[in-house]
């Protein structure tokens, strides 16, 4: 195959109506045939470059100035219907949720052939129809008929995305763009997605584009890393020598943010958050989060610099990066305690379909739990249950020596105001009509009837408490970054001093210099208030940083208990030894 | 993880300016040109109902010319066909349809937003009986209802608001079900739930504030309605008026059989009514968009 000639993006420039840059200083190459990850947290800017590079802009953005040229041609200069042409042609996507991507009326194969029809594929019919089994293959779907004759919501979401991926790679195209194609799937998935997506950009000689959050992710399929930061390449280089040796301060912190499989390093995450487009800073973006920062920073933006072969770095101590500490954890010896929550033969459903059969779970007291299991897995049903949000449930719940009735009705005050929860996504758990202080008292209010001024400063006292400013408490949820709404959020949780705290999933809708934030924060309050933790997560790398004991629920059935240590060590599970094995880990 | 903490601290939060209060639905649909255009015209309408009465010229039922004149020296628009002046009982004939289309808005998109409120978040029976229920009243048209009620009822000012609120009760009830529906299943009414609040409290404080903006679509919608219905009623003379009194409606009535020698007294409030309508639509439709942000800009 005929390795393409790759994409260059000169000081590419994106402006908001207003004249705001939210992209600027974007230089990229990507060789045919590679992959480039792009790394960034929300807001840095990643899907506008993603989206610039297909041609166009999201309403209310301009593309100013650069350019992004493909075999030859600049697409900024393209008019739209010459765009048309190249998109989905030359230039084609993979979006993050393939879900809403695919036509759920129309056919799989259908939706393919829709694509190659409509760029006048090959010399006709028969070529394009042998090229959609083909594509189907490509990706490792069945390419008999039967599968391209099935619906997108006959298909497994793993399924879904190879279906997009395979569209994307169908008309043999220059540049991919892959837009956080993984987020939405669970690791064994995502591992086979990503191999895919390797393969296919070396057979068809493509560039790549693969745009994400994750570090560790992003690891396993570049060959060359770009990190994102408000709104600039901050740093550039191959992938192993970029996570070994950053040179960038921001990439540097961005590693040691990154969960550690092995446990090895500490979590470390990020003060602060990454400025809006309109509050940039003078000089280095990164200057007042960054301890390397000198007067000199703050004087103009540094040039993005070689600091080695094919590595630039966009600072003007590039030289004193250190790359993270590798040390080891203290270990942990468990203490035997009563358990502080005994669950046993708890059996959930939803009307006829039962979700957990017959599980069984201690949670000793002043230890984190982990709770690990993939989408489906019942783990956020179990969660509910516990919280008495989900009635529909037999089997014995012990709590503190007591039985605990599953519905919050049926439990007393005192029993409520002990079993707190923490949502998932820190963006529909806040209500949006109510202040952050209306929303941190609720529970003291209505739990404790705490009023007042009393009901003030308590509130005060517990947004002081999770590093957050308490002016806050006058604000509107939607003035706030989902760092700090799932801050309030805890912070809603502990106010009432539970010794259980349920947090289900509280660090997925975050970026990992937030997530290692949260997760240290948690951790602080089971030390000095010896809260008693179920954490419940998908993530297998985060689990290692933050529980004592885990439990790893497959099915609605727990297939492994066992300290952490242990379970790392010495999995006895083959379900565990898959996660193990397909969870993306930094390069080292 | 002994030095997670020092990092915790000092975030944006610190940062004042670090965000700015996102601006309200009614500010939202304020910077849409319709709603502008819209409030300007309804404002305009409703003033000249409102002040009408002050400053007409001559009284409401004195009769000062011929009947059907149109070029009596002094009146603006001639006489009616009793030979009232027409601009007069125009200047009158406003505050009447302004003040029960009014009414009719609030009791019956209020009534609409209590079955919601009451449906939308029981998951029990009780949902299914209310919402068949209005189901039923859907079937038929609000004027059928509204006039099969009147020929029961002695039509009075009160019968008129009762009956056209009425037919919008489970209009409105479907609508604010259904945005009910979707806030009940957000986690921060799961947050409430844990807490072991009272239904009505959740109803209250958790529901009812979020789904101001559907409500306030549902207000101008049933408003421009409402205009549409006492109208009507007032062309049959089933608004319960007195009967020389001046209305909008009843003067399109006896305007219509001199339509074509004096056209002023159907023309008038026809032009008048229908200004209100369009322009309380455009102001429903202005909150519509901004509700839904379709006009909404990305954020920077």
């Amino acid at each position: 195959m005929t390795v393409g000639s790759g994409l260059e993006v000169r000081g590419l420039r994106v402006l908001t109506r207003a004249g705001v840059p939210v992209v600027d200083g974007v230089d990229l190459s990507v060789p045919g045939g590679t992959v480039l990850g792009l790394v960034g947290e929300s807001g840095s800017g990643k899907t506008t470059v993603g989206t610039a590079l297909l041609g166009g802009t999201r309403r209310g953005l301009e593309i100013d100035s650069g350019s992004v040229v493909l075999e030859g041609t600049d697409l900024t200069q393209l008019s739209e219907s010459e765009l048309r042409e190249w998109r989905g042609s030359r230039v084609t996507y993979v979006p993050q949720d393939p879900t809403t991507a695919l036509n759920p009326a129309m056919r799989v194969g259908g939706q393919i052939r829709e694509v190659l029809d409509c760029h006048d594929y090959g010399d006709g019919p028969q070529q394009r129809a042998d090229r959609v089994s083909e594509a189907f293959a490509e990706v490792g779907l069945p390419a008999d008929g039967a599968f391209a004759q099935r619906y997108p919501h006959q298909l497994s979401g793993g399924q879904q995305q190879r279906v997009c991926i395979a569209m994307a790679f169908s008309t043999w195209p220059a540049l991919v763009v892959l837009d956080e194609p993984t987020t939405g799937l669970d690791v064994t998935t995502q591992a086979l997605v990503l191999d895919t997506v390797r393969q296919l950009t070396q057979a068809h000689g493509c560039a790549a584009l693969y745009i994400s959050h994750d570090l560790a992710v992003v690891s396993t399929i570049s060959d060359t890393v770009a990190v994102l930061y408000a709104g600039s390449v901050v740093e550039q280089g191959p992938t192993g020598e970029l996570v070994n040796a950053p040179r960038h301060p921001y990439t540097a912190r961005l590693v040691a943010a990154v969960p550690d499989l092995t446990g090895r390093r500490e979590l470390k995450g990020i003060p602060g958050g990454a400025p809006s487009p309109s509050m940039r800073p003078h000089g280095c973006r990164f200057a007042p989060r960054c301890a390397l920062v000198i007067d000199e920073c703050t004087v103009e933006l540094p040039e993005l610099r070689p600091v080695r072969d094919n590595h630039l770095a966009r600072c003007i101590r590039a030289d004193e990066v250190h790359p993270a500490e590798v040390r080891d954890r203290a270990s942990y010896t468990e203490v035997s305690r009563e358990p502080l929550l005994r669950v046993e033969g708890l059996t959930a459903r939803y009307g006829k379909v039962p979700v957990l059969h017959g599980l069984s779970l201690d949670v000793p007291e002043g230890s984190c739990v982990a709770l690990l299991g993939e989408s489906g897995s019942g783990k956020t049903t179990l969660a509910r249950t516990l919280a008495g949000l989900h009635t529909d449930a037999e089997g014995s719940l012990r709590f503190a020596g007591m039985s605990l009735p599953f519905g919050s009705h049926e439990r007393d005050r005192a029993t409520r105001a002990a079993v707190a929860y923490v949502f998932q996504n820190p963006y529909s758990s806040l209500n949006p009509r109510r202040t952050v202080g209306d929303s941190v008292g609720r529970p003291l209010r209505v739990l404790r009837g705490v009023k007042g001024a009393d009901l003030d400063r308590r509130v005060t006292e517990m947004l002081e408490r999770v590093y957050l400013s308490p002016r806050l408490a006058q604000r509107y949820p939607d003035q706030l970054s989902g760092g700090e709404r799932q801050r309030v959020a805890v912070a809603r949780a502990l106010i009432s001093d539970p010794t259980l705290l349920i947090c289900d999933e509280i660090t997925s809708a975050l970026d990992v210099s937030v997530q290692a934030n949260l997760v240290g924060l948690i951790e602080q309050f089971r030390r000095d208030l010896g809260l008693t933790l179920l954490f419940v997560t998908h993530d297998i790398a985060l689990v290692r940083n933050v529980a004592q004991r885990v439990a790893v629920l497959q099915q609605g059935v727990i297939v492994e208990d066992a300290t952490t240590e242990e379970l790392f060590e010495h999995p006895r599970h083959a379900y565990t030894k898959e996660l193990l094995e397909t969870t993306p880990s930094l390069a080292s | 993880m002994s030095d997670v903490q020092p990092s915790v601290g000092a975030g944006p939060s610190a940062d004042p300016g670090g965000a700015e209060q996102a601006p309200g639905l009614l500010r939202r649909s304020w910077a849409n040109g319709r709603t502008k255009t819209g409030l300007g015209i309804t404002l305009l309408v409703v003033a000249m109902a409102l002040i009408g009465p002050f400053v007409a010229p001559g009284g409401e039922t004195a009769i000062v010319g011929p009947p059907n004149a149109t070029e009596v020296p002094g009146l603006l628009f001639g006489t009616d066909t009793t030979g009232r002046d027409v601009w007069s009982r125009f200047l009158f004939g406003g505050v009447s349809v302004l003040w029960l289309s009014a009414l009719c808005t609030i009791v019956g998109v209020g009534a609409g937003l209590l079955i919601a409120l009451l449906a939308g978040y029981s998951r029990t029976w009780v949902d299914e009986v209310l919402m068949r229920t209005t189901d039923v009243f859907l079937a038929f048209p609000a004027i059928v209802l509204a006039l099969l009620f009147l020929a029961i009822f002695q039509p009075s000012p009160w019968t008129v608001i009762l009956t056209v609120a009425l037919g919008h009760a489970p209009r409105v009830a479907r609508v604010m079900r259904a945005a009910v529906l979707d806030v009940a299943g957000r986690d921060y009414v799961r947050s409430a739930e844990s807490m072991g609040l009272r239904r009505w409290a959740i109803r209250l404080g958790d529901l009812l504030p979020n789904v101001t903006g559907p409500l306030m679509v549902e207000c101008g919608l049933r408003l421009t309605y409402s205009i549409g219905l006492v109208a009507g009623l007032g062309f049959l003379g089933l608004s319960g008026l007195e009967a020389d009194q001046a209305d909008w409606g009843l003067m399109i009535n006896e305007g219509r059989i001199a339509f074509t020698v004096q056209p002023w007294p159907v023309l008038l409030p026809v032009i008048a009514i229908g200004l209100l309508t369009i322009g309380t639509n455009l102001v429903a439709d202005g909150i519509a968009r901004a509700a839904a942000g379709t006009d909404r800009e990305v954020a920077g």
